[in-house]
C-alpha cells in the first residue's frame, strides 16, 4: 500500500527531501515504516533511532510506533514541536 | 465561536479583545498570554527566529486544545493566533485569549491553552544566531508544563 511521507523541520534539512511516497506490504504501523526508513543507512538510521526525540502523526493526529496505517495515510515525521 | 488563526502577519492585541468580547455581558473576566522574540536563548543572540508548521494539522491541532479548554472549565469564548514565517526580537509570536464568566476559569484556561500548544501544536522554531542557524530544542520543562495538567484533571475527577 502506498503512503505519503511527510519530513518537517530539522527532520526534514537532515533528510534533505519534504515528501515522499513509499509502498509498504499491508498490514503496516508506524513501527514497520520507521524500519523500512532506518534501513536507508545514515541520516536515517541515526535520526530515527530509539535514543533520538521525535514524534508521528497519521492523518494530522499525533499517532504512536503500534499506530495501524491504513492505503494512502499522510504519515508526518518531525521533531518534538517548539511553538508559541 | 473560538477564533484560531495561523498567519504571518502581526496582531492588534486591543483589536482582538475587543472582537472577542463584542456586546457580550456574560463575559466577567478577559485573561490573555502574549508570546514574544526574545534577544537570547541558551546564551547566543538571536538576530531572527523562523517558524515553520504542518499547515494540515496546525488548525485541527489548535481546534483539539480549545476544545479540551472549553470542556474543562467556564470558557465562553476565545482566541488563539499564532505566526509564522520569520520574526525578529521584541514581535509577538503568539496569542491565547480566554473570555469567562470569572476570573479562576479565564486564567487557568489560558494557561491550559498555551501549555498545550507548545507540546502539541505542530510548529518548529529555528534561530538565526551569530553562531549560525539552529533549530530550537523542545524543553523538558514545557513537557512537565503540559503533563502537570493531566495529573491534575486526573485528580479532579478521583
Amino acid at each position: 500500500m502506498m503512503l505519503n511521507v511527510l519530513y518537517f523541520a530539522s527532520l526534514r534539512e537532515t533528510f534533505g527531501i519534504a515528501s515522499e511516497h513509499i509502498a509498504l506490504p499491508a498490514p503496516a504501523t508506524v513501527a514497520a515504516l520507521i524500519v523500512v526508513l532506518r534501513a536507508r543507512g545514515d541520516s536515517w538510521f541515526d535520526a530515527l533511532g530509539p535514543d533520538k526525540r521525535w514524534r508521528v502523526a497519521v492523518n494530522e493526529e499525533m499517532a504512536v510506533m503500534d499506530t495501524v496505517l491504513q492505503v494512502g495515510d499522510a504519515v508526518a515525521i518531525f521533531p518534538p514541536v517548539t511553538g508559541g | 465561536m473560538p477564533t484560531i488563526r495561523v498567519q504571518t502577519e502581526d496582531f492588534d492585541l486591543g483589536a482582538e479583545v475587543d472582537a472577542l468580547r463584542a456586546g457580550n455581558a456574560k463575559i466577567g473576566g478577559i485573561a490573555l498570554f502574549v508570546g514574544l522574540v526574545r534577544d537570547i536563548n541558551d546564551g547566543a543572540g538571536v538576530s531572527t527566529l523562523t517558524l515553520e508548521h504542518y499547515p494540515a494539522m496546525t488548525q485541527k491541532a489548535l481546534v483539539d486544545i480549545v476544545d479540551q479548554a472549553c470542556a474543562r472549565w467556564d470558557v465562553i469564548n476565545a482566541t488563539v493566533i499564532h505566526r509564522v514565517g520569520q520574526l525578529m526580537p521584541t514581535d509577538q509570536i503568539v496569542l491565547v485569549i480566554v473570555a469567562s464568566g470569572h476570573r479562576g476559569d479565564a486564567f487557568q484556561a489560558c494557561e491550559f491553552i498555551i501549555d498545550f500548544l507548545k507540546t502539541r501544536a505542530p510548529f518548529w522554531k529555528k534561530e538565526s544566531t551569530q553562531k549560525g542557524e539552529r533549530w530550537v530544542e523542545a524543553r523538558a520543562s514545557d513537557d512537565a508544563a503540559s503533563s502537570r495538567w493531566q495529573a491534575l484533571h486526573k485528580s479532579e475527577e478521583s
